[in-house]
């Protein structure tokens, strides 16, 4: 079955976000249609991380709306995004070094958890079954990225490469509505780039997710976003398909610098 | 040779997630408890009971407490012995004031008021972390042992907050012989043991782990930090209440505030540092380590004077005891930074595959 664009579930206006006198991203908007893959581009310290962090909650923007489903959210913490579906990657990994792949890909499902801390104590009731029926989802997504060797390894121990992977993992654990991929190509060889594209694209086209990508590698970008969004220096300079954005002279002046 | 675990497969996932997965950990954990409840009291002296084997398994409890909040949820915390001060006071105050409450109720009960408190001086872990947070912790040290001294109403009015523990009645039995109490506390040491080892492998354990590694993407993954970090702090105080309360009623019968004093809960944090952060067995090995380990030298040092006659009297002899059990933890510590529990780890995984070497 041919993937469906939809309707608009995120629509961002005039979002602006200050640190200080600083001005990280100032009077953006944009939307995210359901099943896209939707990036964000721009050179070092345009924002982009700063648009994920407001969409999910770490960030709150001094102005304008985020309308998700058609509802304006005000004031939002990471974990009540978290619970409408919202999950993401981390530039820098940022997985649970102490803990083994699987405990991480777990903690991914521990909002459809409910057992009581005394049922957890005794392992008894919920607990037991919760613990088994979200292992099953968990051996899905394991099964699913090809990390079945190193369920059992603390993934402090993993090579660079394969973090990133379980990192992907813990966060489609979540089986969000959203997902948002801060770099997850970044520093790859070409041969685990075009794993991470295949999973991406597989995501997208197996479970329909919507996706929010920031990504350095021009190939990769316009190869698979339906859509882009270019920031620079916090504003929004260019919007569209891949070739559009492409030919956008202010786009091009970003990146490669103008002629004076 | 005989640690393998070839040949045992596991088809469903409940096999898989079993706390001791491997048959040969089954059958050791099965022969340690057997000789815990049936051996031990067949053969150990009243002094085996009541100077080692009931203080260690107490300790292990107040260090399992603290293992809980520093080496599972990352919060380090000085306030141990001030915790296991409010589970003493407190199951003394219930015994006391309610007629015919049931004693292991009160032991609940005092785990329960600690977790209380606890919960209180754990608040300012929500905005200060580390070292910050240790200061901060001091003040329930202090705090606690002086309101213990202040407020005479909580030691029934007895001078300078002495109390002495009630008889230990359960089911119209009166534990009154060292064996007696042992029994008891092993079984109450057991069942809290096996608990946190259940929470921290389930859920609640994945929050604390996840917001000690990394609290940015524990919260984005959808963990309250907040609630995480306080029930953290609700379970270790229960764990150190309930052994403040074994402290008073099992092992010494009588304790004033000054009992609960900083060098304790020092004494505790260097059990799970020596022992093991964010290990249970750990908290038993450092236990172990910390109590019995003075014990030893106890007695071998006047006997290795003795036979090779060496001229020494009894100061000296206490003093090099001290300096050989400073030198055996930087020892150790330096060997194994994550404690002796890792140690074993390590031994068992070499032993698995001996006699190759991969």
């Amino acid at each position: 079955m041919a993937r469906q664009i939809g309707e608009v579930i995120v629509d961002l206006q005039n979002i602006s976000l200050r640190f200080g006198g600083v001005k990280a991203l100032t009077d953006i908007s944009f939307n995210i249609r359901e099943h896209e893959i939707r990036s964000i581009i721009g050179p070092n310290g345009a924002g982009k991380s700063s648009m994920l962090n407001v969409i999910n909650g770490v960030y709150h923007p001094q102005e304008g709306k985020i309308i998700y489903r058609g509802e304006e959210r005000r004031k939002m913490e990471p974990y009540e995004a978290a619970g409408q579906g919202f999950a993401r990657t981390f530039q820098n990994i940022a997985l649970f070094k102490g803990m083994s792949v699987l405990d991480n890909l777990m903690t991914g499902r521990n909002l459809k958890m409910k057992a009581t801390l005394v049922e957890q104590a005794f392992f008894w009731g919920r607990a037991r079954n919760e613990e088994l029926e979200h292992r099953k989802k968990v051996e899905e997504v394991i099964d699913f990225l090809e990390i079945q060797h190193i369920r059992k390894t603390p993934v402090g121990r993993l090579p660079y490469g394969l973090q990133k992977r379980v990192e992907l993992g813990r966060a489609l654990a979540a089986e969000p509505n959203l997902l948002l991929l801060d770099e997850p190509m970044a520093g790859m060889n070409v041969e685990e780039k075009q794993d991470m594209c295949r999973f991406i694209l597989d995501v997208n086209d197996q479970f329909g997710t919507t996706i929010v990508l920031i990504e350095h590698d021009m190939g990769v970008v316009m190869d698979i976003s339906d859509r882009v969004v270019v920031l620079d220096y916090g504003k929004k300079i260019g919007d569209g398909v891949p070739d559009e954005v492409k030919n956008n002279p202010e786009v091009i002046a970003a990146y490669l610098g103008t002629q004076h | 040779m005989f640690y393998r675990e070839a040949g045992q497969f596991k088809t469903s996932y409940g096999a898989d997630q079993q706390i001791l997965p491997i048959r040969q950990d089954r059958i050791g954990m099965v022969v340690l408890l057997a000789v815990a409840f049936l051996g031990v009291p067949m053969f150990a002296s009243e002094y085996w009971f009541s100077a080692i084997l009931i203080p260690f398994l107490i300790f292990a409890l107040a260090a399992l407490g603290l293992n809980i909040l520093t080496g599972y949820a990352g919060q380090l915390s000085l306030g141990s012995a001030a915790f296991m001060a409010v589970g003493a006071y407190a199951a003394y105050n219930f015994q006391l004031r309610i007629e015919g409450i049931p004693i292991l109720v009160s032991f609940l009960l005092g785990g329960v008021v600690a977790a209380g408190v606890g919960i209180l001086f754990g608040l300012p872990s929500l905005r200060i972390k580390g070292f910050y947070l240790a200061v901060a912790t001091l003040a329930a040290q202090f705090f606690i042992v002086w309101c213990l001294t202040k407020f005479p109403w909580l030691s029934n009015n007895s001078s300078s907050g002495v109390i002495s523990a009630q008889k230990i009645i359960i089911f119209g039995h009166e534990f009154n012989s060292p064996q007696d109490k042992y029994l008891l506390v092993l079984g109450i040491v057991v069942v809290l043991a096996l608990a946190a080892k259940n929470l921290v492998r389930g859920n609640v354990g994945r929050s604390w782990m996840a917001v000690r590694d990394m609290d940015v993407a524990a919260e984005v993954i959808g963990f309250r930090i907040m609630r995480t970090k306080l029930t953290a702090f609700a379970v270790s105080s229960f764990y150190c209440g309930v052994a403040g309360a074994l402290y008073a009623f099992c092992y010494l019968g009588s304790v004033e505030p000054d009992g609960f004093s900083l060098e304790l809960s020092f004494k505790i944090l260097f059990m799970i540092i020596i022992g093991g952060v964010g290990s249970i067995l750990g908290s038993f090995v450092g236990a172990a380590f910390i109590l019995l380990l003075p014990v030893l030298l106890d007695v071998l040092l006047p006997a290795l004077s003795e036979t090779l006659s060496l001229p020494v009297d009894g100061a000296s002899i206490s003093h090099i005891q001290t300096m050989i059990f400073g030198a055996l933890i930087m020892f150790f510590l330096i060997v194994e930074p994550h404690g002796l529990a890792r140690l074993w780890q390590i031994a068992k995984e070499k032993l698995r595959l001996w006699p190759f070497p991969h």
